[in-house]
């Protein structure tokens, strides 16, 4: 618990990420960049389609290659006196400022506090009828696992098998999956957090949601 | 009795400042002050007699509207058409017809609301007896501003209904009455597809044997063609047909990125420069007759409307039938007759003969297939047309003699003596087998035995290209970077080496890269055995469209041909066959008049010459807008000549490459039973952006990829560009149609 208290305040005391662009290979670059200071976008749209806002031209074998900002953000630092010069794979070739919004954090501090059990392959999932009249009835943080207990009950087609929970011991904060859905292999099912652990995880997510200021 | 009479004039004022959108402000302004002024002295009982008073606002409205109507322009029109105020295809069913009965779905509960088909009657009398006509009638609905029907822009499965029950109708041996009142088709790509739905529906109405009669309102492109395809086309006057929307033209001529909107005064000026009126239609041979409907265009309080309409449906539908009856002279005098009688008091059976059936439907395609031929600059010398008729005609009658009559009997000959000899061998072998078995000894050459015990040579040699054609690109020194280098990892490629020896493939991932025609027409094909002809034929600019003749001048300095379609004889191991390749290079590929012209005299040539007919697609955009009902005519004219090849017995395979999109996609290219992608294909109805535009619907990357377009069953298989050549030489090889010479 410690752990993830130091874990925000080390992410309030700078609440942003350093995004360091560089050369994929070798190359005569070019800068394309904003002023510094101005606000650059990722790759954006429902798929991600749109390239973000170019940064620099990287030219090699006639070839000129656009090397776009990779995440959303302030742009701090443009290295201009590269311009013009060759240079070698990984130098670095501007500095992005991204500012974490709040379902960051909460993503990120819940990473570090949960313990997710993720799904062996593609299919429904169900919990088992017992766990599942818990759930229904007084929530998923009511249900205590532990390693080795029948949780799941895994569905394709016709097939239905068992599914057993490994993992800490723990109880259920969070439910990934939902009733009659198609969960891909690898996705997480459960969030699985040490009882003693919950209430100061509740308390830290609430404590992001009503104080972390968006700066973007 | 007043205050509806009243609402009704309300109502029509309404409609007169919606078409007119602002123009005419001053006559609008002083039919809302009288109206304004009755209802005022109405309510204040100042009146002496209302009833006059309302008659007199009710002759003030007609002579306003006659006055009005004179000065329609072709975008008041397209407003008239939309507006909710405007006849439905409902309005028609009550009103034209004596009795009907909706099928395939009711109101928002169907596959499509936008497309409706009803089951329908007409009560005609000679003397005292009655007779009931049945017809089957099909077209899209708009509604009087019903949201679930979608405008009459028809999805997909609409028009699958819509080809469903006119196979119900041949069945039935009943005509079709088909009614056209769409913006354009809902441009999909969800099986069956917008594009290759339309296709399979001209397809299936250029062989139709039933008489199909059509009345267009609104005519939009391929949703329009794709219930159009008719004996006999009707317009009412106040309709438009046209290859694009005005709007859809306006964003195409302003050259608008998505989300921007196009200037009312642009979309104004491409309506009058696309040429889709009636009168225009009508003077084009596009439509057969012109419906007059009331001033300002019919509603549905104009009854004499439906009665003139009624009138005009039953006269196409008997000329459509007496036209293939038999007894010629009688035709004449019963045509003649028909023009000044009133068809509810005469009777004529609809249902037609065998031999009828058959007449009915070669007349069709007839009738088709010799539009829009003066829309394009037809440069061949006569001499040579005369030379060349010739020479087909004795090909066409060689290959009869040679397929039909020779090889026909020269089978059954061959195969009898093969089998007998195959029989006569096996019971030979049977009989000496006692005598004759001998103990085996394996023999070997001796340059087999060195090479399977001694190590493999260098063969040496310099690096040879395996391709004839070389495209211009490859003789730039630079690097490329192929669009999957993040996901994929692939590598840089060197120019001379993508675009040379790898036939533009990215050798990491397989990606390929547009490449010009001339690769494939270079390397598919046997060395030096394409032959080209009616390259004489050349695109012209028919509606006098502005920037388009410069536009073509500069296409063909560009890519020195005269059209986007170049035709040619070619031969495949030794396989010949007729090709018609459409160049995305000159104007995107787009089909205009010179287009269809020379893709049918080559679907006709392989018909004479019994040879396989090749379309490949290098690419096109779709119709040519500024050529308008010039353009939208080859849908169904090329789509008749692809059936008419087909139903010969002939083998019509098409080949994608690049982009192929809309109209081409969506008649003559889509019902094709043999279509194959090159990898580097995107093949759709309409583009991203357009169906974002049009639906609202944001489609994902890769939604027109050759392999999207195989997963949806919309084409038969995706090639490798460098195995083009044995892909489609194991195809002839397969696939070959019956009577048609292919080995």
């Amino acid at each position: 618990m410690q752990e993830i208290s130091q874990l925000l305040d080390a992410m309030k005391a700078s609440p942003y990420e350093e995004v360091i662009v560089r050369a994929p290979h070798t190359g005569q670059v070019h800068f394309t960049a904003p002023a510094v200071g101005s606000k650059v976008s990722g790759a954006s749209g429902e798929w991600k389609e749109l390239p973000g806002t170019p940064i620099a031209t990287l030219i090699r074998e006639n070839n000129p290659k656009i090397i776009a900002a990779p995440q959303t953000g302030e742009l701090r630092h443009v290295h201009i006196e590269l311009d013009g010069k060759f240079v070698e794979a990984g130098t670095v070739l501007a500095e992005i400022r991204h500012f974490l919004s709040r379902e960051e954090v909460i993503s990120r501090l819940l990473r570090h506090a949960l313990s997710l059990f993720n799904a062996p392959e593609r299919a429904k999932y169900f919990f088992t009828p017992i766990v599942d009249a818990k759930v229904k009835s007084s929530g998923c943080r009511s249900v205590t696992v532990q390693h080795g207990m029948e949780l799941f009950i895994m569905s394709r087609m016709k097939r239905e098998m068992p599914v057993y929970y490994t993992g800490p011991t723990g109880i259920i904060y969070s439910v990934y999956f939902s009733h009659n859905e198609n969960v891909d292999a690898g996705s997480p099912l459960i969030g699985v957090c040490p009882a003693d652990q919950v209430a100061g995880v509740e308390d830290m997510v609430l404590r992001v949601q009503t104080e972390w200021k968006e700066r973007e | 009795m007043i205050e509806k009479r009243a609402q009704h004039l309300t109502d029509r004022l309404r409609y007169i400042e919606d078409i007119f959108a602002g123009r005419h402000a001053e006559e609008i302004e002083s039919l809302d002050t009288s109206l304004s002024e009755f209802f005022q002295n109405l309510a204040d009982g100042t009146m002496d007699d209302p009833m006059a008073e309302l008659t007199r606002l009710e002759t003030l409205f007609a002579e306003a509207e006659r006055r009005l109507d004179a000065d329609l322009t072709p975008m008041d029109r397209v407003r008239i058409v939309r507006h909710p105020q405007r006849i439905c295809l409902r309005d028609i069913l009550e009103n034209v017809y004596d009795n009907f009965t909706e099928i395939g779905g009711q109101e928002e509960h169907s596959t499509d609301p936008g497309m409706i088909i009803a089951r329908a009657t007409i009560t005609r009398r000679r003397g005292k007896k009655k007779y009931n006509q049945l017809i089957m009638v099909i077209g899209q609905e708009k509604g009087h501003g019903e949201e679930f029907r979608n405008g009459g822009s028809v999805k997909p499965w609409g028009n699958a209904k819509a080809r469903h029950f006119m196979g119900v109708a041949e069945t039935e041996n009943i005509p079709i009455h088909t009614y056209v009142f769409t913006p354009g088709a809902f441009p999909i790509e969800d099986y069956p597809g917008a594009a290759q739905q339309i296709a399979r529906n001209l397809y299936e109405m250029a062989g139709l044997s039933v008489p199909v009669v059509t009345v267009f309102s609104e005519g939009g492109s391929g949703g329009a063609e794709a219930i159009a395809l008719s004996d006999k086309r009707l317009m009412l006057s106040h309709g438009y047909y046209s290859v694009i929307s005005p709007e859809g033209a306006a964003a195409i001529e302003g050259r608008l990125k998505p989300g921007q909107r196009a200037t009312p005064e642009l979309v104004a000026s491409c309506a009058e420069k696309l040429h889709m009126t009636a009168e225009d239609n009508l003077n084009f041979g596009y439509v057969d007759r012109i419906v007059p409907e009331p001033y300002l265009g019919a509603r549905p309080f104009h009854y004499d409307f439906f009665r003139t309409l009624r009138q005009e449906i039953i006269r196409a539908t008997d000329e459509t039938i007496v036209s293939v009856r038999r007894f010629g002279f009688m035709r004449k005098i019963a045509l003649r007759r028909l023009a000044r009688e009133n068809m509810d008091e005469m009777y004529l059976r609809w249902s037609l003969s065998d031999s009828g059936r058959e007449k009915l439907v070669a007349k069709r395609q007839k009738k088709f297939l010799k539009l829009s031929r003066g829309a394009c600059n037809d440069k061949r010398p006569a001499l040579n047309r005369l030379r060349r008729f010739c020479a087909e005609t004795w090909q066409s009658l060689s290959a009869q003699i040679k397929y039909t009559l020779y090889t026909r009997h020269q089978q059954q000959l061959s195969n009898f003596f093969e089998e007998t000899a195959s029989f006569l061998t096996f019971l030979k072998n049977r009989m000496l087998y006692p005598l004759t078995r001998k103990p085996v000894k394996p023999r070997m050459k001796p340059e087999a035995v060195r090479a399977l015990t001694t190590l493999s040579e260098w063969d040496g040699g310099e690096r040879k290209s395996r391709w004839v054609y070389v495209s211009p690109r490859a003789r730039e020194d630079r690097a490329i970077s192929c669009p999957n280098a993040a996901t994929h990892g692939c590598l840089d490629l060197w120019a001379p080496d993508l675009y040379g020896e790898f036939a533009g493939v990215c050798t990491s991932c397989g990606h390929h890269f547009p490449m010009e025609y001339q690769w494939f027409m270079n390397n598919v094909f046997d060395l030096g055995s394409v032959h080209e002809f009616n390259a004489e034929v050349e695109a012209i600019n028919p509606l006098n469209f502005p920037g388009l003749s410069e536009a073509l001048e500069k296409a063909r300095a560009q890519t020195g041909l005269a059209s986007s379609c170049v035709t040619f004889e070619a031969s495949l191991e030794e396989t010949k066959l007729i090709v018609a390749m459409l160049v995305g290079s000159f104007r995107g590929g787009t089909v205009g008049a010179a287009e269809g012209l020379k893709f049918v005299e080559a679907a006709e040539l392989a018909e004479k010459k019994s040879y396989p007919f090749l379309a490949y697609v290098h690419g096109t955009a779709g119709i040519r807008i500024q050529e308008g009902t010039h353009g939208v005519i080859q849908m169904p004219r090329c789509t008749v000549a692809v059936r008419r090849y087909i139903e010969a017995g002939g083998l019509y395979v098409v080949i994608y490459d690049t982009n192929s999109y809309a109209g081409p996609v969506a008649s003559f290219l889509g019902s094709s039973p043999y279509q194959y992608a090159i990898r580097s294909s995107n093949i759709g109805f309409a583009g991203p952006s357009v169906i974002r535009e049009t639906t609202g619907i944001a489609v994902p990357p890769f939604y027109h990829s050759a392999y999207k377009a195989l997963a949806r069953g919309h084409i038969q298989g995706v090639w490798d560009r460098r195995e083009a050549r044995s892909n489609l030489h194991q195809l002839l090889m397969t696939a070959g149609g019956r009577n048609i010479y292919y080995r």
